[in-house]
């Protein structure tokens, strides 16, 4: 029974350690540079005021009050994290880590929550209060409910939601033990849960979006944390770093890690969306408040691969012939199923949203390739594409008909030719996403490839090939529908300047086509945070 | 007793968890199933802290005990808001969503 005696023993152990602490009578308190934690805090800080105001504000005042203070809240945070650049440390006693590659996602993260901010906060396209139900509360059906859809009033516990979720992405992002990256997992997760179900328009789906997330969200954190624990049976600690160093040796129970790795991965994969654990994608981005799918498209994905690519890094960096079998299976699943499914799609959201699976799988394939070119590639990317895509989603909400946003493919028939500016943004959106050069999708693309390539992912990279000249034909197909059909009966309404999504679909058309023309600048920074690498 | 038990019991309430959330019908149930999983987690981590000699085991399971509270009172309320606009609390019907 030599497991009850290492038992006996480390209970001896533990009890000695507790003996001596209060003996000496003093724990010591680890020092925390706050300085550095500074984007968190901001955003933690502008998450509680927010909470305040909604509390205290009345409510007119309020709906001016909430979306300046998120923006100011995050364009603060992004100054620091600009400050921040040159910093590599570990802080709070291990727990958290600044690096280069969690500056610059910290960075990107901040970027795209600026843009989903201005995105939520646009009041002109539906009739008078913008895409954020008047109040959650009210029982779709019920007689207050027809009168919601035109109030003015905004549930404004929205932007508070997308702070802590914000903060939470960026505790996500930065965490050096599995403890802080499952709590900030929740963090970031329950507030994107709620605001998956505030939609002004079409409340059932809503609601069936944020039941679904919720659900799955949380089945997908119960293997975390039972990973976790295995992780931590195995190591004796959750460190990040120290795993590492446990997993180099010989002589412990493997099963342990082993089992701690995949159920771990699934918590992840489930989070960026990867195949076979997307099925919740499609759903909630379609039943979602439009903006919002923007916000989590963009930020989530950037967040979900940051933890993603630190655990498998630094913490079974060692493994990495164990684990990128897995990682290659999983990375051709989720590209063909993406590229496939979105093929059959009738809904402009959903087939988005099959996009974004698809774009998981390429992304997978720089973690695939295990180097430093394979981050730097992948962090690219994911700018790339969370500029893109905020403007993609942006861009639906313009398109409308008499009874919210014109989803239907069939009611984009002609676009082009009522609005060809809307529609031309639109087609150059959807040829960055297919990869097209001269586009940030191209160039993302092609640093991923390359990386895995040299990393001798080489047929992997056939199969991404292959499934993007498939994923190519729907984007195509949309674009044709636009330009090349008369318009129907039901044609989309567009509405006249909603100057907040001008502002962000602009931005984000623009960064698709910087990123594209002159991704020099961008390339470099992803090198010099990826060469530097992850500390521990 | 053999540590390795509690492991084996963990196991065991973390499948019927799962098992639990893939096959019944009622949003609360397939919630419960979810606590129970995050409970056998729990079990996990306290039996790892006493066979590794080390608490931090322990305190994980607090902090997970926490973010269970957390995830009640989010998931109890939109699981309410679905209750009250279609008067059934089952996950089979929630499905305007699909293809």
């Amino acid at each position: 029974m030599s497991a009850t005696a290492s038992a006996i023993a480390g209970q001896d152990a533990l009890a000695q350690h507790i003996l001596a602490q209060s003996t000496q009578g003093t724990i010591d308190v680890p020092a925390i540079q706050y300085s550095a934690l500074s984007p968190i805090i901001i955003v933690f800080g502008v998450a509680l005021a927010g909470v305040l105001i909604d509390a205290f504000a009345p409510a007119k005042a309020r709906r001016g009050i909430q979306p300046l203070l998120a923006a100011a809240g995050f364009a603060a945070a992004f100054v620091a994290v600009v400050l921040l650049h040159t910093r590599r440390q570990v802080l709070a006693a291990g727990s958290l880590a600044i690096d280069g590659p969690t500056l610059f996602m910290e960075g990107a993260i901040l970027a795209f929550a600026l843009l989903a901010v201005l995105l939520v906060a646009e009041r002109r396209l539906d009739s008078s209060g913008g895409a954020i139900v008047a109040s959650a509360a009210i029982t779709p059906g019920s007689p207050g409910a027809t009168a919601q859809r035109s109030s003015a009033g905004v549930q404004t516990e929205v932007y508070p939601l997308m702070a802590f979720s914000v903060a939470g992405m960026l505790l996500f992002v930065s965490s050096n033990t599995l403890l802080i990256m499952f709590v900030a997992l929740e963090i970031l997760s329950l507030p994107l849960y709620l605001l998956a179900g505030l939609a002004r328009r079409r409340r059932l789906l809503s609601q069936e979006a944020a039941m679904k997330y919720f659900l799955l969200g949380s089945f997908s954190s119960a293997f975390f944390i039972y990973g976790l624990a295995f992780i931590y049976g195995y190591a004796g600690s959750v460190n990040l770093g120290r795993i590492a160093d446990a997993a180099g040796m010989v002589g412990a129970n493997d099963t342990y890690l082993y089992l701690g790795m995949a159920l771990l991965g699934v918590g992840l994969f489930f989070k960026i969306g990867a195949a076979p654990f997307h099925s919740w994608t499609p759903d909630v981005y379609q039943g979602a408040p439009t903006p919002i799918t923007a916000f989590m498209a963009a930020g989530t994905k950037v967040a979900a691969f940051g933890a993603l690519l630190r655990v498998f890094y630094v913490s079974f960096g060692g493994l990495r012939w164990d684990w990128r079998p897995m990682v290659w299976i999983i990375a051709i699943l989720t590209m063909v199923v993406g590229a496939v499914l979105a093929l059959t799609q009738r809904d402009i959201k959903r087939m988005l949203a099959y996009s974004a699976v698809a774009h998981a799988g390429f992304l997978l394939t720089g973690l695939a390739a295990a180097n430093s070119d394979g981050l730097s590639g992948s962090l690219f990317y994911l700018v790339a594409y969370g500029f893109t895509t905020i403007a993609a989603f942006g861009l639906v909400t313009m398109v409308r008909t008499g009874d919210g946003e014109a989803s239907d493919l069939s009611q984009w028939q002609g676009l082009g030719r009522r609005s060809p500016v809307l529609a031309g943004i639109f087609a150059f959106l959807l040829l960055a996403l297919a990869g097209i050069p001269l586009t940030s999708g191209f160039t993302g693309k092609f640093a991923v490839f390359q990386a895995a390539v040299a990393g001798d992912a080489t047929p992997l990279v056939v199969v991404a090939l292959i499934t993007s000249a498939i994923a190519a034909f729907f984007y195509v197909r949309v674009i044709v529908l636009m330009f090349f059909q008369e318009p129907g009966a039901d044609g989309p309404i567009i509405v006249t300047r909603p100057t907040l999504t001008y502002a962000a679909v602009g931005i984000g058309a623009i960064m698709t086509l910087l990123l594209g023309v002159a991704p020099q600048p961008l390339l470099e920074l992803a090198g010099t945070a990826a060469t530097s690498g992850f500390v521990r | 007793m053999n540590p390795a038990n509690y492991l084996i019991l963990a196991g065991l309430l973390f499948t019927i968890g799962a098992v639990g959330v893939l096959l019944r019908r009622n949003a609360i149930v397939v919630f419960m199933c979810i606590e129970l999983m995050l409970n056998a987690a729990n079990l996990t981590l306290v039996t790892f802290s006493r066979i590794n000699g080390t608490l931090d085991g322990q305190i994980i399971a607090f902090f997970v005990m926490v973010v269970a509270a957390a995830e009640v009172v989010i998931g109890l309320a939109i699981i309410l808001t679905i209750f009250r606009t279609r008067r059934s609390a089952s996950v089979d019907d929630v499905n305007l969503l699909k293809y």
